[in-house]
């Protein structure tokens, strides 16, 4: 079912975007000098840490991330996705939150922004959460899930 | 000033996270899906984000502070272990579920909130859990 629809992959298209987010990061760190990890700002956004960015600006980055989606959407016309059942996502969140908040970070704060400052610890989360992923989908196909 | 550039860099963000094709959990997850129809699409959005990233990282070195703040914030920690070992593994367990990570998440808020939403509500309850629970 999944495996039918999958779309084929898209080497310029992932570049050009990603290298939209890694200016995107780029304005963080020089702009206002810290590190654009979503699930910090996420939590800082929510009033959830104690700690990390004034919330003004959590808040005004985590209402950009929509906000740009929206922009591309309208200009091409909408954009096709598809997510896994509502209990699955559920689930998946809950995860996510903890494990973002016990490993400080995420995709965006270790992937991105830590490796490209050849952190050890960002390099350690990135290694073992790509890891625990392929791993995860692994067993997922396994059990006949996929 | 400061907030402008916060909202800028957010909807770049966001921007880059639909043009890239991370904006759909299938894409993703297929991504992590070695054993299926693999998608190497995600190593070519981190090879163009790290690059301008590394970019800067060096430019940054060469500042006193950053162009709207009066200090560089920026984590300093640098030891190993468990708490960081475990979080990222248990990350990876809920990013391969759902094939989303917290910005693909929040940006999917504009592209379907009806999905998008119960994993953000979740993901922040799971945050506000381990916040809560420790200390």
């Amino acid at each position: 079912m999944i495996a039918a629809s999958l779309p084929d992959a898209q080497p310029v298209a992932g570049l050009i975007g990603g290298a939209m987010i890694g200016v995107a990061a780029a304005i963080m760190l020089l702009g206002l000098g810290r590190i654009a990890g979503v699930s910090g700002l996420a939590a800082r956004a929510a009033g959830i840490a104690r700690t990390g960015a004034p919330r003004g600006i959590a808040l005004a980055f985590i209402l950009g991330l929509p906000l740009g989606a929206l922009l591309v959407a309208s200009v091409t016309g909408g954009i096709r996705v598809s997510f896994p059942a509502t209990g699955v996502l559920i689930v998946a969140g809950l995860i996510v939150g903890i494990g973002t908040s016990l490993g400080s970070g995420c995709t965006s704060g270790h992937g991105v922004c830590g490796l490209s400052r050849l952190s050890r610890r960002s390099l350690v989360a990135t290694l073992l959460f790509m890891a625990s992923g392929f791993v995860t989908v692994a067993a997922m196909r396994a059990t006949g899930w996929l | 000033m400061a907030l402008l550039l916060a909202l800028l860099s957010g909807t770049l963000f966001g921007a880059g996270l639909v043009i890239s094709g991370m904006a759909d959990p299938m894409r993703v997850r297929a991504f992590l899906d070695l054993f299926g129809a693999w998608d190497p699409t995600l190593a070519f959005v981190m090879a163009g984000a790290i690059l301008p990233m590394a970019l800067a990282w060096r430019v940054q070195r060469r500042l006193e502070r950053p162009f709207a703040d009066s200090r560089f914030s920026l984590p300093e920690t640098r030891r190993l272990d468990g708490k960081l070992a475990f979080g990222a593994i248990l990350f990876g367990i809920g990013w391969g579920l759902g094939g989303l990570c917290p910005g693909p998440a929040i940006a999917g808020l504009a592209l379907a909130p009806a999905s998008a939403a119960p994993f953000v509500l979740a993901m922040l309850a799971g945050m506000a859990l381990h916040r809560f629970t420790t200390r």
